[in-house]
């Protein structure tokens, strides 16, 4: 392991995740303490429309992986139209890799509250919801205690703090359904129904949660809200890049020494990144990686310098995404990790929209019998055809996402397939694990 | 729809009679119209009961809320956390997506089924345990990970260091878990999952966080490394005023009146209202605690005054016509201009 040197460190902010280092942060007292509420007593003086001109000032865009303007979608609610506003919080963190949402809820979930009450009254919501991943089970205790809390001091209910002001705020536990992360379907599953993507327009800030104007915004998007309110736009802005602003959780996991979560501006450089966790693990080269979670197209070593915000990424031709991170090294095969992310999209498949559903189900057995050393030629045919066509031609972002590993390791790893097809690499699926797959 | 008059059918009658009262609570918390809202919740109620959701929960919930049990059937098979068949007292779930998998955690899967005898979504013999893989728990950073009832149970986990787990449970201990709280039984944390508060004392303050959520802050730490010129008093441009302040002359409750008393006072009363001095406003401590060796400011004074002089005159002008409400004003208005149902 290695130290990481003074400049690179430099290039840490810790900002929504400093509270963590608080061991009682999750409690009233303690998060008061710590400037908690005091973004709260300051918006509350402000008019929403000039909060909503704060947060496009700011830049912030959405934590979730799209990266949209978030002071542009609370521009988009149509006010004065006489019908019930909504926030919802999209807190069902599920997206292989990535795991920053979670500590957040669960050693700072007043920061989330506090950053909800501030985002429904700038978009005159009187009803807000946290839609957490059922799994997420003890960010949900504390949650729902700080929920009580911020009720029992008058934070939450009727006229916070004297302002008119009234918000209702529930902690509603989702059941095991990673589509839900899916702002439509999450809003579905909300309703009560089977967590499957809407067709969009109309978007949800016209007709979302029953059909009328809702915001979904990230975990990390509302907790950063407090934080601008009190700092200031041009402070938030003195973080990260000009059109990707502020700091940005990146969970680093796999083959590296330190895996974690480490705060950074947007902008910094996976070999930054590894140099602050202590570099790869001893023994292990860097091969490839996830910029933002396995729906983003993989990205390989020679993109290690590729600057990780919204533009830089993408200019690399991938996704930001939800800055996960996930490192494999050369002793990682990268057919087999495909494989069983796809094994994981087939599952989570809603099955509303055919490529997705029947694409994902042919992938997986395709893979299933390239990993067993049955495959042929044919095949990375097959794959590319299945991704190809599964690509832009279903409702929501899970196909695309599900097609996005298949067509990067073709691209970049088409020799680890042929090593399978030609029998250099040994089958990693025995028949056993075959039944069925022909 | 919602009432407490419903006829119960006999399928259905068993679980009203002991999830009724629950079952209301939850449906209260959306709003009057949309009480299908409340499913995914009661269908986790259910679970409280049977452990899964058989015919009988998905008639409860289907006449609670009063739709057909075939719109019910459709949301309780949609969702991984509704189970079918029985389960066992513990929910063991694995991690086996691509990194936890690569890392180790489908060997730690693969031992368990055989060292435990059953498959995926399958149940020991002797109700204990009930086993699963998993897909991304959103535990990467302590990859392979295992969870008891969802809790996080072993990080970094190895073949022996989960079967060891689930021997002790087999034996009707409860190890401590790495991350989560307590363990209870999966019937007990459906009730958690329904949207209660966990009734155990102390469960909340369960679980500190381990070194890896830790690291990047702690590095930042330890270099003195924070972000510069964080004020937290940097002013908002304001183009017009804040309802607060158009509402000024009306009031607030009874409760914040307390409050405001409290932290925002003017001075000449703050005598009569505060209550005893045990409780200081969080602007008093946080400075207290920045700057322990100045004085305490005057609580008296000027928690929500603090805020910087505009430097030009018109907007100092317009601040000055726009005080801040919420203090001294007298009680009886509630008019609220965010009412808008």
């Amino acid at each position: 392991m290695t130290q990481p040197r003074r400049e690179i460190l430099q290039k840490l902010t810790p900002v929504l995740t400093k509270r963590w280092l608080s061991p009682d942060a999750w409690k009233m007292d303690v998060y008061e303490r710590l400037d908690g509420y005091a973004a709260l007593r300051k918006a509350l003086d402000v008019h929403p429309d000039d909060l909503i001109q704060l947060i496009k000032d700011s830049g912030l865009r959405g934590r979730g992986g799209a990266g949209f303007p978030t002071g542009l979608k609370w521009g988009f609610i149509p006010q004065g139209d006489g019908k019930p506003h909504y926030l919802v919080i999209n807190a069902d963190e599920g997206e292989p890799g990535t795991c920053k949402d979670l500590p957040l809820m669960t050693y700072d979930p007043h920061s989330l509250i506090e950053g909800a009450i501030i985002a429904s009254y700038a978009i005159r919501a009187s009803r807000a919801f946290i839609y957490i991943r059922g799994e997420a089970v003890h960010a949900a205790r504390r949650l729902r205690n700080a929920v009580a809390e911020a009720k029992a001091k008058g934070y939450l209910g009727e006229n916070i703090l004297g302002s008119g002001f009234d918000l209702e705020l529930v902690v509603h536990s989702g059941a095991g359904a990673y589509i839900c992360g899916e702002e439509t379907a999450l809003l579905d599953s909300l309703e009560g129904f089977r967590g499957q993507p809407r067709l969009r327009p109309p978007f949800p800030a016209i007709a979302g949660l029953y059909a009328s104007p809702t915001v979904v915004n990230n975990v990390g998007t509302i907790a950063s809200v407090p934080y601008i309110v009190l700092g200031g736009a041009d402070w938030w802005k003195s973080m990260g890049t000009e059109k990707s602003s502020g700091p940005m959780i990146y969970s680093l996991s796999g083959r590296i020494a330190n895996p974690g979560q480490y705060e950074c501006g947007l902008g910094i450089t996976l070999r930054e990144l590894i140099e602050l966790a202590g570099g790869m693990k001893p023994g292990h080269t860097l091969k490839f990686w996830t910029p933002g979670g396995s729906s983003t197209p993989l990205l390989t070593a020679e993109h290690i310098d590729t600057a990780m915000d919204f533009e830089g990424v993408a200019a690399a031709g991938s996704i930001l995404g939800t800055t996960a991170m996930q490192i494999f090294s050369d002793q990682d095969c990268p057919v087999y990790a495909t494989w069983r992310w796809l094994e994981f999209y087939h599952h989570e498949s809603c099955g509303k929209c055919t490529p997705c559903r029947e694409g994902n189900y042919w992938m997986v057995r395709t893979y299933r019998r390239i990993l067993s050393g049955e495959g042929t030629y044919a095949d990375l045919d097959t794959l590319q055809d299945t991704a190809d066509n599964i690509f832009g031609r279903s409702f929501c972002g899970l196909g695309d996402g599900a097609a996005t590993p298949v067509m990067s390791t073709l691209k970049f790893f088409r020799q680890d397939y042929l090593d399978y097809i030609e029998g250099r690499t040994a089958p990693r699926l025995s028949a056993k694990a075959l039944v069925g797959a022909h | 729809m919602t009432n407490t008059e419903v006829e119960f059918s006999p399928a259905a009658a068993p679980l009203a009679q002991r999830l009724l009262p629950a079952a209301l609570e939850i449906i209260a918390r959306y709003p009057a119209d949309r009480s299908r809202s409340a499913l995914l919740p009661l269908l986790h109620l259910v679970q409280t009961e049977e452990g899964h959701v058989s015919p009988n929960g998905v008639a409860f919930c289907a006449e609670v809320l009063g739709i057909n049990k075939a719109q019910v059937g459709a949301v309780a098979t949609f969702y991984t956390m509704y189970k079918r068949r029985p389960t066992g007292e513990y929910l063991v779930s694995v991690c086996t997506n691509t990194l936890c998998n690569v890392l180790g955690g489908q060997e730690v899967y693969d031992q368990l089924s055989e060292h435990l005898g059953v498959g995926h979504d399958e149940t020991t013999g002797d109700g204990r345990i009930t086993l699963e893989h998993a897909e991304c728990l959103a535990a990467c950073d302590y990859a392979p990970v295992v969870t008891v009832n969802y809790d996080f149970a072993i990080d970094e986990a190895t073949p022996d260091t989960a079967i060891g787990l689930v021997e002790k449970l087999r034996a009707g201990e409860r190890p401590t878990p790495s991350r989560g709280a307590r363990i209870c039984s999966l019937k007990e944390m459906q009730t958690q999952l329904a949207g209660f508060a966990d009734p155990r004392e102390g469960a909340v303050a369960d679980g500190l966080a381990g070194a890896p959520t830790l690291r990047g802050v702690t590095l930042a730490q330890e270099h003195g490394v924070a972000v510069p010129d964080f004020n937290l008093d940097t002013p908002i441009t304001k183009t017009k005023p804040s309802p607060r302040e158009e509402n000024k002359g009306k009031v607030a409750t009874v409760v914040d009146k307390v409050k405001s008393a409290v932290s925002s006072v003017t001075p000449g009363h703050a005598g009569k209202t505060t209550r005893a001095g045990d409780v200081k406003d969080p602007q008093t401590r946080t400075a207290e605690q920045r700057n322990p060796d100045a004085s305490t400011p005057d609580k008296t004074g000027t928690a929500d005054e603090k805020k910087p002089v505009p430097s030009n005159p018109a907007e100092a002008a317009g601040t000055s016509s726009n005080q801040p409400a919420g203090d001294g004003k007298p009680a009886g208005d509630t008019a609220r201009t965010e009412e808008a149902k």
